[in-house]
């Protein structure tokens, strides 16, 4: 389990877009590096983030060795109804992690 | 007739109005890295730092919350005084070595390394309920001798390249060093999310960096040298903001 933060506005209106803001604490070691004994150190980073509001999927991703580690990653929503939104991602361990943030949709206007 | 122009001058150098928080020599970018909380990286500390906070420790079976309650009340303002001179212990104590007291004596757990992710989590938390506030490290009589040795380790030149911190960091601060500006050197954000470590890092990393960088062996984490420079570091900030957890490059 990593320290995930996910800032999203608790009720946004139907159909105006919403800000996701994630900040993810991974190491995001990229394989190009040695340890102090000469040895590669293995690649472990994110690969792959999918984000669903109510089901449905708002975001996929597939993220590449040159990012930092700790990323950071903001993108735009909208959602029609209320529900949960989800944040699934996998690093090269294998190990995957889901965070689930409820969000309340009110009506336009 | 010397010394006291240059005692004047030196007053009016470290004047608070002339103290520089490193945070006006990063770049716009790093600037709102720190300015967002969503975006601050030291945030991810802080969120663990909090969970420390009310999870029961060690073999007493106490949390910091047990005794202390709500941290965004009982430590406001506390990180700010720190390091202070603990009178039973009769040196300064810095906020890293009053959790370490706190964890270990109190709530006897094992012992907290300064750079683990434990201490940084829970000094980030800390740190984080007196962020705005100005630092007030005291210069009573008992931090004095501390003070004193303080500052003279902080202008003594070290290491292979033979430089003291006073050489740059009150001297030529302000101009750059290979491209890179030089910072006064405030403790004001610690601990601090450096872009270059890509990791949160205490006061002691960096200033373990700085020694290693010229080529000096840096001091021991429980020296009585470290103390005395943490203490007169954090009194030669008094009067700037805490920013913690600042976000550096």
């Amino acid at each position: 389990m990593v320290r995930v933060l996910i800032n999203v506005p608790k009720r946004v209106k139907a159909g105006e877009p919403f800000e996701v803001k994630l900040l993810i604490g991974h190491p995001m070691e990229s394989g190009q590096r040695r340890d102090t004994m000469g040895q590669a150190i293995p690649r472990d980073i994110i690969h792959d983030l999918v984000c669903t509001m109510a089901g449905q999927e708002v975001l996929r991703a597939t993220l590449f060795p040159a990012i930092a580690a700790n990323p950071y990653l903001t993108f735009s929503a909208t959602a029609r109804q209320s529900g949960d939104l989800v944040i699934r991602f996998t690093d090269d361990q294998g190990a995957t992690q889901t965070e689930t943030v409820a969000i309340t949709v009110d009506p336009p206007g | 007739m010397k010394w006291p122009a240059l005692l004047l001058a030196t007053l009016l150098l470290l004047g608070a109005g002339d103290k520089r928080s490193g945070y006006l020599d990063a770049s716009p970018g790093t600037r709102s890295m720190q300015d967002d909380d969503a975006a601050n990286p030291g945030f991810l500390w802080v969120l663990q730092g909090k969970a420390l906070w009310n999870q029961p420790a060690g073999a007493s079976g106490k949390a910091c919350a047990t005794c202390h309650g709500e941290a965004p009340r009982s430590m406001a303002g506390v990180a700010a005084c720190y390091p202070r001179v603990d009178p039973t212990l009769g040196h300064p104590v810095s906020l890293d070595g009053q959790i370490r007291q706190c964890r270990v004596g109190r709530q006897g757990t094992a012992d907290v390394p300064p750079d683990s992710d434990t201490m940084l989590a829970l000094t980030a938390y800390v740190g984080l309920q007196s962020r705005g506030l100005p630092i007030a490290v005291a210069d009573d009589v008992s931090a004095r001798p501390f003070l004193d040795q303080g500052r003279r380790l902080f202008e003594t030149r070290m290491g292979q390249l033979n430089l003291s911190c006073a050489q740059c960091h009150d001297t030529l601060a302000g101009q750059r060093l290979a491209g890179t500006p030089i910072p006064q050197g405030h403790p004001n954000g610690y601990p601090q999310y450096r872009l270059e470590w890509q990791a949160m890092g205490s006061l002691y990393r960096r200033i373990r960096n700085c020694m290693t960088g010229v080529r000096a062996e840096p001091f021991a984490p429980d020296s009585d040298d470290l103390r005395a420079l943490e203490l007169y570091l954090g009194w030669r900030a008094n009067g700037l903001k805490v920013e913690t957890p600042a976000v550096r490059p």
